[in-house]
This record gives structure tokens, sequence and C-alpha cells, in this order.
């Protein structure tokens, strides 16, 4: 038992090592703090947005305004004051750069601290790269280069000026204005994020990632991504996210929407390790995020794959909506909460579609005094003669004052459907670690390994440039802690 | 020079004494046996002097190549070159063995200041070793003892001690659950790793596994304290008259 004591105290120690906590000292240019009509306006201004944007936003507002907190969770959160946080802060020298050269050096050396260098000869081979400081997007690598293959990667602020068309034509398509509390509110205040058109026919030639940095203080971060591919089109995203170690609480409500036509494939994976707060609760990111995919067309796959080890609250269901007949939807997802982080986060997969198909694969590892929920819904509806999914959920706890939680709700109105759900909850044992101590490793590697043997199923799906970083990010943040 | 020495060593396990003061000295090159009968605290010594928690140690010393190494904690007296084969090896879901043995090989090696080994050149030496105990391919992407047989754990036990070449081994109770032929590979296994620079310390309940592993001296353990030291002769003793013989004899 000594050695479960020293694995808690060894967490404890590590939620203090939170290694993108630096902030950049750069000037910037904010709205006004708080949230009405007025601010609305005066950030689609900023971005230079059509009437119909700013209408669309005014719409999400209003709806916005009636509507309550959900409160469905297992999560305990302090009220939130939404008229106390900035909803627009950009870096002053941000306006209209032509090239990488003219980025401020300060973001660029913030980048590579964070080990995203921006200049593309030193780019990972392979990947392109969009950049987004709190409310702006400051550099987007690879562009001509996907253009030649009539790839879109881009800010959505430009996506809007550029590609009006696609865009009115699949914002909100696959999550309404009034879908939820947090997407209504990104919907009416959202900055910038990443969009992504990929035509008919073509396999976007590298990966595409964006990384998310939230640098100011009180200001909330409000990204939105689209991501459309065309029938047959191939594309592979990741997402990246870091922010400052603040003692406030600061908010980042994001929507990602994707959309799938027929035989297009989406490979959607997140890595996201936003400042936790300290191990007593100060602090951290509210990483309340609304993702969802549609499978429109037959045969089409959306694949959600997500890391999360960072936030101090994460509200996140990565879902599917699965309309073509015999597509696919899949979840793989690892979450790992300590100190004091809660965790409520699962999926959604709707199958509506004739012999779609669903696969769920969820690892939960909670240390400290974390609480980590797994809440997941599959639903079967009439029209899916011979659906299919598959769920596996499972749980491992570090120490004695956490919690591992599951929630599935199942639903099929289809007799000729299927659902399979398995889960498990289990301790790093000290057994386990007694052996591999034995075998000369330290307590934090051992424990990195084991939990690393865990989550491998989830890994494995990540794209191989990345799959060393979060191996080491699940080390980082359990230091110590079992899995 | 004796490589472990262990002085007047007392040990409780939940507050209990288990150890009631042993006295024992191995030096290079020497295999040691310890028998006796279930419950003499035969496995506490295992892991009292592996460093596992929970095996307090209350009095005396054990040192390790002169060095006392009772402060240290598991990790660290592993990376001295303490090895202990578990009798019970444990099954690590999900963890590729070639990973689980890396991990381990480096440790070691970071600690002497050696380079760590890379991926494909680990893969060769650890196949070289595999087959002379007759591990498959197949086995070695396994997960670390996850769905091996008796046997199998028990030879991955020793492959381990081959990769992480250690100055001391401890065999815990190597021959339980194994069959004639699974035995007689193991105790190959292990003769191939003794060595001039290797001593070991062989503990079991039977004579049996003494034949196939020839100690130089053999112990008795019983109600905590070695009541009988000899040669190999004496586990044959016990073979003949059982370890209540032994016990009068004390």
């Amino acid at each position: 038992m000594v050695a479960t004591v020293e694995t808690i105290t060894a967490v404890e120690e590590a939620t203090g090592k939170y290694k993108y906590g630096f902030v950049t000292d750069i000037e910037s240019e904010k709205a006004p703090k708080g949230l009405n009509e007025d601010i609305v306006r005066f950030i689609s201004a900023k971005k230079n947005e059509p009437e119909w944007m700013l209408n669309w936003r005014l719409k999400a507002y209003r709806h916005w305004l009636k509507m309550p907190t959900p409160d469905w969770s297992k999560l305990a959160i302090e009220p939130i004051d939404y008229n106390d946080i900035y909803y627009y802060s950009a870096p002053k020298s941000i306006d209209k750069l032509n090239s990488l050269d003219e980025v401020d050096p300060e973001l660029l050396a913030t980048y590579e601290k964070l080990g995203i260098p921006l200049s593309e000869q030193k780019m990972l081979a392979g990947v392109a790269v969009d950049a987004v400081f709190d409310s702006v997007s400051v550099a987007t690598t690879f562009k001509e280069e996907l253009g030649r293959a009539g790839v879109i990667f881009c800010p959505i602020s430009e996506a809007i000026q550029q590609y009006p068309e696609l865009v009115k034509k699949y914002l909100g398509s696959v999550i309404p204005v009034a879908d939820n509390y947090f997407s209504a509110l990104n919907c009416a205040v959202f900055t910038d994020g990443s969009f992504v058109y990929v035509p008919k026919g073509v396999r976007c030639p590298m990966e595409l990632s964006t990384y998310f940095r939230i640098n100011e203080k009180n200001t909330g971060q409000f990204e939105r991504t689209l991501i459309i591919v065309e029938d047959e089109g191939y594309v592979s995203y990741l997402e990246g996210c870091t922010a400052p170690q603040r003692d406030e609480n600061q908010l980042h409500a994001a929507v990602v929407e994707l959309v799938a036509l027929t035989d297009a494939e989406i490979k959607y994976s997140t890595v996201q390790n936003w400042y936790p707060g300290d191990e007593t609760g100060k602090g951290g990111i509210y990483n309340f995020v609304t993702k969802r995919g549609a499978c429109k067309g037959d045969r089409s796959k959306i694949s959600w794959t997500q890391v999360e080890t960072g936030s101090a609250i994460t509200w996140k269901y990565p879902s599917c909506v699965l309309t073509g007949k015999d597509s696919i939807g899949e979840f793989y997802s690892v979450a790992v909460t300590n100190g004091a982080q809660q965790a409520d986060t699962g999926t959604k997969m709707i199958h509506l579609g004739e012999g779609s198909k669903s696969t769920i694969i969820s690892k939960g590892i909670s240390a400290g005094k974390s609480q980590n929920t797994y809440r997941g819904l599959v639903e079967i509806h009439r029209t899916a003669d011979t659906a299919r999914n598959f769920t596996q959920c499972d749980s491992l706890l570090v120490g004695q004052t956490c919690g591992a939680h599951t929630v599935p709700y199942i639903v099929s109105r289809n007799p000729s459907g299927k659902i399979e759900h398995e889960a498990t909850t289990s301790r790093i044992s000290e057994e386990q670690l007694f052996y591999c101590l034995q075998r000369g490793m330290s307590e934090e590697d051992a424990v990195s390994l084991i939990v690393n043997g865990f989550c491998k199923e989830v890994m494995k799906e990540l794209p191989m440039e990345f799959a060393v970083e979060a191996q080491k990010l699940i080390g980082i943040s359990l230091e110590g802690s079992v899995g | 020079m004796s490589i472990l020495e262990i002085k007047e060593l007392t040990a409780s396990v939940d507050g209990t004494e288990i150890l009631h003061g042993i006295n024992l000295s191995v030096n290079a090159g020497e295999v040691h046996a310890i028998m006796g009968p279930n419950g003499s605290g035969k496995s506490t010594l295992s892991y009292v002097l592996s460093g596992r928690a929970g095996y307090e140690i209350t009095g005396g010393d054990v040192l390790l190549n002169g060095t006392s190494i009772i402060e240290a904690e598991a990790d660290e007296r592993a990376r001295a070159g303490l090895f202990l084969a578990f009798q019970y090896p444990v099954e690590l879901p999900g963890v590729s063995g070639m990973s689980f043995l890396r991990a381990s090989v480096n440790a070691r090696l970071r600690e002497q200041g050696k380079e760590e080994v890379d991926q494909l050149g680990f893969v060769k030496i650890v196949r070289a070793e595999a087959q002379k105990l007759g591990i498959s391919d197949d086995m070695l992407k396994r997960a670390v003892n996850v769905g091996f047989s008796g046997g199998e754990k028990k030879r991955y036990e020793i492959l381990q001690m081959a990769l992480l070449k250690p100055v001391m081994a401890i065999l815990d109770e190597t021959d339980s659950g194994l069959d004639v032929d699974a035995l007689k590979i193991v105790s190959q296994g292990v003769n191939l790793l003794r060595d001039p620079q290797r001593s070991m310390l062989v503990i079991t309940h039977y004579q049996r596994l003494l034949s196939y592993i020839v100690p130089d001296k053999v112990h008795i353990l019983s109600g905590g304290l070695i009541v009988k030291s000899g040669d190999k002769s004496l586990a044959l003793e016990v073979e003949e008259n059982g370890y209540a013989g032994i016990n009068d004899a004390a």
C-alpha cells in the first residue's frame, strides 16, 4: 500500500508541472469586456463579415439569451459570469500578413516553445499547420502546396470572405444554431478557427493541423472549425491546444462540424492539453466543446480520436450522425484526469442509414481527486436496418480519492440492429508497479508504460507524427500516478 | 568476496515480524539455495531483499557489493544489479514485451552511464536470447505475460535475467507450476547464466529443482530463521526426511 501512497504524492506533485504555462508578452487589441449585441456586431465588423453572417450571429445570440445552462452532466461548475469575459483579443501586429516572414517574432517564438515551428523548412514533414492565437489565426502553412491539390485550408474568417457559398451551405448544417447552450454561444461570438474543403476524389496530400493557444487573461476562446470532404475525398486533421497557467478559469467553447459525402473519409484527432488548474482546483480551462460529424453520403466514414489530458473541466461528446447507407462512425478516446480535474466526455452515434456501423473505444484514467465520466449515446433509428454498434469502456483508477463513472444511453428502434457494450474498471495494482520497479524502471516510467499499454488501442489510431508526443503527454500528466 | 551479505535481518509485514534475524553471505559466482516449508518466510525474504512496498526492514543490514541497500528504493536496487525472478509474474495488459524489456534494459544502461540501445539493435539481442530459451517471436510480440502459460511466464523471467545481466539474481520458486520438460528448459537457461561475476539465490520448496540447478550451498529457512546450512547433500536430506526432520536436528 505504501507504493500507492507514494504514487498519489507523485501525481499531486506532477500537477504543478504544466509545461506550457508561460505567457507571451504581446500587445493585443481587445473588445470591451462583456457580452451584448454590440459585442457580436463588433466581432463581425472586425472580421469584415457580410450581412448574412452578422444576422446569423445575432439570431444565435438571441437564442442563447433564452437558453438555460445545461446541468445534466456529472460536473460541478462554478457559475460563469459571461459579462466578465473578453470575447475578442488579437495580437496587434496581426493585421494583413502576406507571408510567414511578417509574423511577429514573439508569436513565432511562442509556437516554437510549444514545439510547433511555423516556418515551413522546420516543420514536420507533410503536416500543414493553422495557428490560432486567442481570437485569430496567425499563420497557415503549406497553403500553396495544398492549393495545387485543390484542397482549401484557411482560417474560417477568410473562408467567409472567399468561399461564402460553401460556408453558407454547411455552417450550422451539422450543429444547428440552437443545438445547445455552448454551441449557441459559439455561433454568436466565434472569432476564428480552421476551414477545410477537400474536393471530389482528392486525398489530401498531407496531415492538416490546427494549434490553439489561449494567451490573454480573462479571454474566452470560441473557435469554429468546418471540414467538408466531397465524394471519395479523404483528410486527416489534428488539433492541439495549450494555455498559460492562470488562477482564474477561462472558457473555451468550440464548435467543430464535419461533413463527409459519398465514400468520403475524415479522420479527426485531438490532443487536448489545456491548462488543468492547480491541484486544489484553482484556475484552468473550462473546455465546453460541441463536435459533430455528418456521414451524409453512402459508405462515408468519420473517425474521432481524442487524447484529453488537460482542462479543469471537459464537457465534450464528439458525435456522428450516420445518415448514409453503410456509413461508419468511430470514436476512440483517452481521457486522463488528475488533481481536481473533471471530465464528462463520450460520444453520440446516431444510426439513420441502413447498414451503418459504429465503434466506440473509451479509456478513462482517473488519478488524484479527479472525476472522470464516460457518457455516450447509441441510437438506432427505425430506418437503420442491420445497424451495428460495438462499445468498449475501460476505466483505470489511481489511488482512493478519484472517481470513474460510465453512463451509457442505448436506444434501439429497429429489431435488426445490434448493439454491444463492454465495460471494465480496474486499478494499476501495486503488484504491476513493483514488477516494473524491480526491472529498474522509475515509478514515473512504470506508470507511463502501464497506462500507455491500457490506452494502446486508442493510441494506435493517432497519426504517427503525433502518437509519440501523445504518449509522452500521458506520461507527464500522470507523472508517478498509475494509471 | 561476498556479493550479497545479509546481517541479522529482521523484517515485518503489516506489523508482524516474519524474519527474525537472517545471516547469509553469498560470494561472487556462487549459487545458494534456500529451502523451507510453506510459511517459513521464503517469499518474504525475496521481497524484503528486492524492496517491495509493505515489506519493512526492522533491523540488521543487507549489503550488495559491499554497499548497504536497505534505504534504497526497489528500482534503485534493481539498477544496482539485483534481480528477482517472480514466482507469479504479473500481467501487463497492452504493454508490448519489447517496450517493457527495452525500458528495463535502458534504465540499467542509463544508471551505468552507457548509451541506451535503439529499437532495431535491441530486437536482435532479444531474439538471440529468446531462442536459447525456446521463446517464439510470436510470444515476444504479445503483451507482457498476458495469456502466457505457466512455463512461458517462467521462461520470460529468465529471458529478462539474461538481458539485464544482474550481479545478484534471486529466483523465487521458479519451479512452481512447471512440468518436467518446462523445468528442464528453465534450468538450462539459468545454468547458461551461471558466471563468476553473477551470484544466485535459488528459493524453492522442493529438492527437484536443485538436481538441475546444482547449488554450492543449501540453507534451510524455517520460522523466519536459517536453521541449518550445508552443501547440496542437505537438499537430499530434506527430500528424505522432510522439513520436520531437519527442524528436529537443528
